[in-house]
């Protein structure tokens, strides 16, 4: 009786460690693959900027200097080429401060209805929404996944398996650059304009 | 909150997995009934008859039927969701060159980033009355369809909120078991259709053949036979009602979810909350989405009044929840949010676009 119910007690252990075991490994995936999303979107704002400010570009001569800024600001992220927990801090920096860049140009934009008349502007920039929209919601997954490791991690039980799984807790994807947080905001899409 | 909502979604994907599989035994053991009841109640009823006449022995019925329902169930899994886009006369985005459609593939991209799941196919129905539906077997093979009332009438944001709303049943699986009902409601009414015109054709034959035999029968089999018959009989005409039920119960639930999950996508349940007064306001039916498909829509497509109330008899007869109370359910997270926030502890890891 007494073997029996300790080969029960063996198996229910063994079977959450297995449990625990996995499901930290498939957050750590999630967590590594939300991650590379943010990449691939990133990639896709760096191509997309050269186009913008090419169609914008003859309307605006006389906005030069926010045009510099958006250039100098993409060509400084495509440069950052870091890995690990400072490469995040070090990335994130960088595109803050194209995000930024990016905002004012739009500000820009709308203070010229004549350059929004033209359907092109138009479009670029539904383009240019969606490629922040896309990189906002990408590093948004990133944080909610990363968040969800990082808990599972330091919550007993399954702390004690998180060694065992080789878990580190993941670098959030945080805004805390004073320049951007200076910046007025502008609302692209995000909030409901009631 | 992030790990409770995932903890849901886990068990959201697998109930939808096991109702699936329950739908299709269910589906299968009801025409196994219809299939074998018949076949016993033709044996009890053959089974007095002179030495040489027709001895129902071997249950052909109800193999035949069950073959069936099992190729039926089968050819819905494998076809269910290009039938529903069909039924409603949607046509697939594949090169958008007009700016709303343009838009529309921008925010479903951006959406299927937010949910984490490969962009679904896009598709429009050319409805004026604004709708949408999402459809497929899981986010690998998934659709999403919105009328041209939908593009029309919503803002960008608003827009976002419905597909994130959308999303949210690819995600958790509620796609796959609505499409499932959605084909198996079709292939049921199609069948009853047939049925019960043959019914109707062999009933008449039978039932001036049987007089005659009629009277040596009734002592033999006696009430048990009466019962069977009966019960099968209002089986076969209950059918189509039973499966319109089922796909009223399976799907009101769910909005529930799904407009969650699109809060939690967009971070904006204020803009989900305006769509939804918007698509209200202009509840015209939308005629091209017919009744087969109607619990697979954001909002209920036969314009049935039934969903502005909640009680027993709404309950029992509409494919969805009281648009107030959603509205009222989405301001609520929009004013939690606005305070949480307000409080300042951790708004912006909840936010895309940071708050100042």
């Amino acid at each position: 009786m007494g073997s029996i119910l300790f080969l029960l007690v063996l198996v229910v252990v063994v079977g959450w460690l297995v449990g625990a075991y996995n499901g930290l490994i498939s957050l750590k995936n999630q967590t590594l693959n939300a991650f590379k999303q943010i990449d691939v979107q990133l990639k896709r704002r760096h191509d997309l900027i050269p186009n913008l400010v090419n169609a914008v570009k003859g309307a605006m001569e006389f906005e030069r200097s926010t045009l510099e800024a958006v250039i100098q600001a993409r060509n400084q992220a495509v440069k950052v080429n870091a890995t690990g927990p400072e490469g995040i801090k070090q990335i994130s920096h960088a595109e803050n401060a194209l995000s930024s860049a990016l905002q004012r140009l739009m500000v820009v934009v709308e203070q010229y209805p004549q350059l929004k008349a033209t359907g092109n502007i138009g479009q670029l920039q539904e383009e240019l929404t969606s490629t922040e929209n896309k990189v906002a919601f990408a590093r948004q997954l990133y944080n909610d996944t990363a968040t969800q490791y990082n808990t599972k991690q330091q919550q007993f039980p399954t702390n004690l398996v998180a060694g065992l799984a080789k878990a580190q807790p993941a670098d959030l994807w945080e805004i805390e650059d004073q320049a951007e947080k200076a910046v007025p905001q502008v609302d692209l899409s995000m909030k409901p304009k009631v | 909150m992030s790990d409770d909502t995932s903890l849901n979604l886990f068990q959201q994907q697998e109930a939808n997995r096991r109702r699936t599989v329950l739908l299709v035994i269910g589906f299968v053991a009801f025409f196994a009934w219809l299939g074998f009841g018949g076949d016993y109640i033709y044996f009890l009823a053959t089974r007095e008859a002179p030495r040489f006449a027709y001895h129902h022995t071997v249950p052909w019925f109800g193999i035949a039927l069950t073959v069936i329902a099992l190729l039926t169930a089968w050819y819905a899994y494998a076809t269910g969701p290009e039938k529903v886009l069909w039924s409603t006369g949607a046509r697939a985005v594949v090169d958008p060159t007009d700016p709303q459609e343009k838009q529309l593939v921008n925010v479903v991209e951006e959406m299927a980033i937010a949910a984490g799941i490969p962009r679904p196919r896009i598709w429009i129905v050319d409805d004026p009355d604004p709708n949408a539906f999402a459809t497929g077997t899981d986010p690998l093979h998934a659709h999403v369809a919105v009328t041209r009332g939908l593009l029309g009438l919503c803002s960008r944001e608003e827009l976002q909120a419905v597909i994130g709303h959308e999303l949210g049943h690819v995600k958790n699986l509620d796609v796959r078991l609505m499409t499932m009902l959605a084909a198996l409601v079709g292939a049921i009414a199609l069948m009853h259709d047939g049925a019960s015109r043959v019914l109707r054709g062999g009933g008449n034959v039978g039932g001036g053949g049987g007089g005659s035999r009629g009277g040596g029968r009734k002592g033999g089999a006696g009430p048990l036979l009466v019962v069977l018959l009966v019960v099968w009989i209002l089986s076969w005409i209950l059918a189509p009602i039973i499966a319109q039920i089922l796909a009223l119960a399976v799907s009101r639930k769910r909005e529930y979810l799904a407009d969650a999950m699109s809060a939690q996508f967009t971070r904006n349940p204020l803009a989900l909350a305006g769509a939804l007064q918007k698509i209200e306001g202009a509840v015209a039916p939308t005629t091209a989405i017919k009744r087969g498909a109607a619990h697979l829509c954001i909002t209920d497509p036969l314009g049935r009044r039934l969903t502005a109330y909640e009680g027993l008899f709404a309950d029992a007869l509409a494919t969805h929840p009281p648009m107030a109370k959603r509205i009222a359910i989405l301001r609520g997270m929009g004013y939690a949010q606005l305070k949480k926030e307000g409080g300042g502890s951790r708004g912006d890891l909840r936010r895309p676009v940071p708050p100042d």
